[in-house]
């Protein structure tokens, strides 16, 4: 049984970075907000002080900060002709849970998009011509500028206190940043984090083949910050736990050091943890969400009655949410035909591991930052002619090295056994003086007919719901993309000084098990039209208009940088959207 | 790991409960920052002592493996005096040996590489089958000897077959024993003490791991140099006892 609550002005699903700016905003403008969040609260002295946050075993291999997939899960294959398998453990990606959501164990990198991104379609067909596309890419415009992006980027960047060094500002290049980037309209509000020994390496082997390497923007902070909001964030220590860790020294931003203390002050906002919503229910129409149904952590079933939904969950499970309330048209790959679930993208990630001469290189690995990095952006997006190489999109690649914690990072030549004296010898002599990047060729992930989402017809989760069933491959256009990255990076690699230099470029099919960033996108995709996408570029559902659909879902592909920063200024613009116009005028924004 | 079960269970007894009446569980966060003095979750340790998962036959045959897998040398010791055979008893003991928080929903099917782990067998089980398959087969290969009993050619040749795929254990797959067995070994080498392996931090010493220091700003700006100063562990900082 189902019971009713108090009607609410706004319920917001999900209490990460998208739901917590909306949340602000939205009780900003005097709305009684309530946010349903599924996991635990978090806050940083209790659950990731200094005294236990570096351990690499419990948060790194054991996933304890994660959303775990025996409460929600996915079914994967690779085509259409596979049966689809549950997700048993995290390996690809990895999802957030509980208050500040994947905003707790990011790592920080926080990119803009180049202004090409957003017209991409336009911008490859004008420049190569149609028939240069592959036929199945299913790429689009996003119905939104980088200019119109420009001001909600900022507030994100004045929000999270990023440190970097500006290549763009207001038309004129800078030396130092990175000159692709598109016109900002002030620096970056802290100084770029100084770097370690291999990444300034990078930078500088980069700079003698004739590149233009710059800091990576990081909101792991330089230095002190006070945002807008009168938050304080402290200095990054390089402790070297970032990513799939929580910060204990509140200098990485998150929305718990950036935004929930000062939302947690207001009296017209409320968190409700341990629930996970159902469903979103919408009136006889179909045409209106009334609210959302919710199970509480006793297993009790409520119906939280709202003017205005704004689903904030991770990408797949805001498309979930969607096919499982019945919102929109289910995607059909063999017709084309339907919104929810098309169009689902990921990232195209690839490395080289550089060995060096351990009596001349110490990197110290371990003296590092979740954001930190020397990077190039000569080879992203089409900064560079595709013509010759007969693929599109391209990546940023650097020396972006996060960490030197043992387990993961103890790289031994190729050729070398996996265990023995020998193994344990060459673990010795290479630790010190390996660069080993993670994602350091950091690529796009473009959009295809048969790479979408859909609910599984097997498998349940501990409701009995359908999981979300994941069909996707790598496609040649990315596999070429990758040789050729990560060709060009091997040879900043061994520019450095490397005695020896492993390639790993991303190799097909795309596998479940293979940690290939979190940075899944697309499934809800904003656009011009209800013809092409599920929502309108203020992040509205085009077929219930009192229902927003924050998050990365919302991307028609992924470009070839970290999501995060673009997902925050979708949200920003939205949230401007929804007290500017949609509160005067509840309705369309945009008439189809 | 014990999971977020500890602290959610901490949460909801100290946070404001529920100001809507009706509602039973789960907690209401307003009216500031839900922050209680003290309250915390630090890591479970491994208990010192016996065996928790593992017989003692079990346990010497595992001592005799994980110091085949990583030897000791005349710097480091090797697996058994690190204390990777107490981690994996301890882990096995422990939510990881029951794979809790996995999706462990039938049907099970195997699958294509890419699709990952799908067997409804846990590492506990996987352990006790595999050890007991192990023994069967190398009392029956070297005249009634267990893993333990061989000599250190003998049992690096019977690693290998298993590495390889050309050794078959009946009742488990050798090859996946051998992969978790390898898996589970470096973990307990390289982890914090605190779960019973890398016993006085001697992985980390080794190969230069200044372990949970957490501040490097002195460091930062300096290329090229040996960090000074030695390793220190969640559970032995002087300014952080557990």
């Amino acid at each position: 049984m189902t019971r009713k609550l108090p009607a609410t002005d706004v319920v917001i699903v999900g209490l990460g970075w998208t739901g917590s700016i909306l949340a602000n905003e939205l009780t900003d403008a005097g709305l009684d907000v309530v946010a349903v969040e599924r996991g635990p609260w978090r806050d940083t002295a209790s659950d990731f002080p200094p005294s236990y946050a570096p351990d690499e075993l419990r948060y790194r291999l054991h996933h304890e900060l994660f959303l775990r997939p025996a409460q929600a899960s996915l079914t994967f294959r690779n085509n259409l002709e596979q049966t689809a398998l549950p997700v048993r453990t995290w390996g690809a990606f990895m999802l957030g849970n509980g208050a500040g959501g994947a905003g707790v164990h990011w790592n920080a990198e926080t990119w803009r998009f180049l202004p090409s991104d957003f017209v991409l379609k336009s911008h490859l067909t004008q420049r190569y011509g149609a028939g240069f596309l592959p036929p199945d890419m299913t790429i689009q415009d996003w119905g939104v500028t980088f200019d119109e992006l420009e001001p909600h980027y900022d507030r994100f960047e004045y929000l999270c206190g990023t440190s970097g060094t500006a290549g763009n500002l207001k038309g004129v290049i800078k030396d130092g940043g990175n000159p692709f980037e598109g016109p900002r309209s002030r620096p970056y509000p802290t100084p770029a984090q100084p770097q370690p020994f291999s990444h300034t390496l990078f930078a500088e082997a980069a700079k003698q083949l004739g590149y233009k390497p710059f800091p990576q923007p990081s909101g792991n902070l330089s230095a002190a910050y006070t945002n807008p909001l009168g938050v304080k964030l402290g200095p990054c220590t390089y402790c070297g736990f970032c990513e799939w860790f929580g910060c204990g020294n509140y200098s990485k931003a998150s929305p718990q050091t950036t935004i929930l203390p000062v939302l947690l002050g207001k009296p017209n906002f409320e968190a409700r943890t341990l629930c996970e919503v159902t469903r979103i229910n919408l009136d006889a129409s179909g045409k209106r969400a009334t609210g959302a149904t919710y199970v509480d952590s006793s297993g009790d079933s409520w119906e939280q009655p709202a003017d205005l939904v704004i689903l904030c969950a991770f990408q797949l499970f805001n498309v979930q949410l969607l096919l499982l309330s019945g919102i929109g048209t289910p995607y059909n790959p063999r017709t084309g035909q339907g919104q929810i679930g098309r169009n689902f993208s990921h990232q195209t990630v690839s490395t080289a591991t550089g060995f060096f001469d351990n009596t001349k290189f110490n990197f110290n690995p371990f003296i590092a930052s979740g954001a930190i990095g020397m990077c190039i952006d000569e080879f992203n997006g089409d900064n560079f002619d595709h013509g010759p190489h007969g693929f599109v999109g391209g990546g940023y690649m650097g020396q972006v090295q996060t960490n030197g914690r043992p387990i993961e990072t103890t790289p031994v030549p190729p050729g070398t056994p996996g265990w023995g004296a020998a193994w344990k010898k060459a673990v010795k002599d290479n630790y010190l003086s390996t660069v080993f990047g993670g994602a350091a060729v950091h690529g796009s992930s473009y959009s295809y007919r048969t790479n979408y989402l859909d609910l599984d017809p097997v498998y349940q989760d501990r409701f009995g719901r359908p999981l979300l069933r994941m069909t996707m491959d790598l496609h040649d256009n990315e596999l070429k993309m990758s040789a050729f990255l990560t060709d060009r990076y091997a040879e900043v690699v061994q520019k450095m000084g490397a005695r020896q230099v492993d390639k790993q470029p991303r190799k097909g099919p795309y596998d479940v098990t293979k940690y290939q960033t979190s940075h899944l996108c697309g499934g809800a995709v904003m656009g011009s039209n209800p013809g092409n996408s599920a929502l309108n570029t203020y992040l509205q559902s085009w077929d219930v208009p009192n229902l927003f659909v924050q998050g990365a879902s919302a991307f028609p592909q992924n470009a070839g940088y970290n999501p995060t920063g673009t997902v925050a200024a979708l949200a920003f613009r939205s949230a401007e959207a929804i007290r500017g116009q949609y509160l005067k005028n509840p309705g369309p924004l945009v008439h189809a | 790991m014990a999971g977020p079960k500890r602290r959610e269970l901490l949460a909801t007894t100290s946070l404001v409960l529920l100001s809507v009446p009706a509602v039973a569980a789960g907690a209401v966060v307003k009216d500031g920052l839900p922050w209680t003095p003290g309250q915390a979750d630090p890591p479970e340790a491994a208990a010192p002592g016996s065996w928790h998962f593992f017989t003692v036959a079990e346990g010497a045959a595992v001592e005799a493996l994980v110091d085949r897998l990583i030897p000791p040398d005349p710097e480091t010791p090797g697996g058994k005096d690190s204390g990777c055979a107490v981690f994996i008893d301890r882990q096995l003991a422990g939510p990881y040996g029951r794979f809790e928080g996995y999706y462990m929903k039938g049907p099970f099917h195997e699958g294509t590489k890419q699709q990952g782990y799908q067997s409804p067998l846990t590492p506990a089980a996987h352990y006790r089958i595999g050890l007991a398959a192990l023994d069967k087969y190398c009392r029956a290969s070297f005249g009634g000897s267990g893993f333990a009993q061989l000599g250190d050619g003998q049992k690096d040749e019977l690693l290998k077959g298993l590495e390889a795929g050309s050794v078959n254990l009946d009742a488990v797959d050798g090859k996946q024993f051998f992969t978790q067995l390898l898996t589970d070994t470096k973990y307990g080498f390289f982890a914090d003490p605190v779960y019973g392996g890398n016993r006085d931090m001697v992985a980390w010493k080794m190969i230069g791991f200044p372990g949970a220091r957490y501040d490097y700003r002195d460091w930062v700006h300096r290329h090229n140099e040996r960090y000074p100063l030695p390793p220190v562990s969640i559970r032995d900082h002087p300014n952080w006892k557990l």
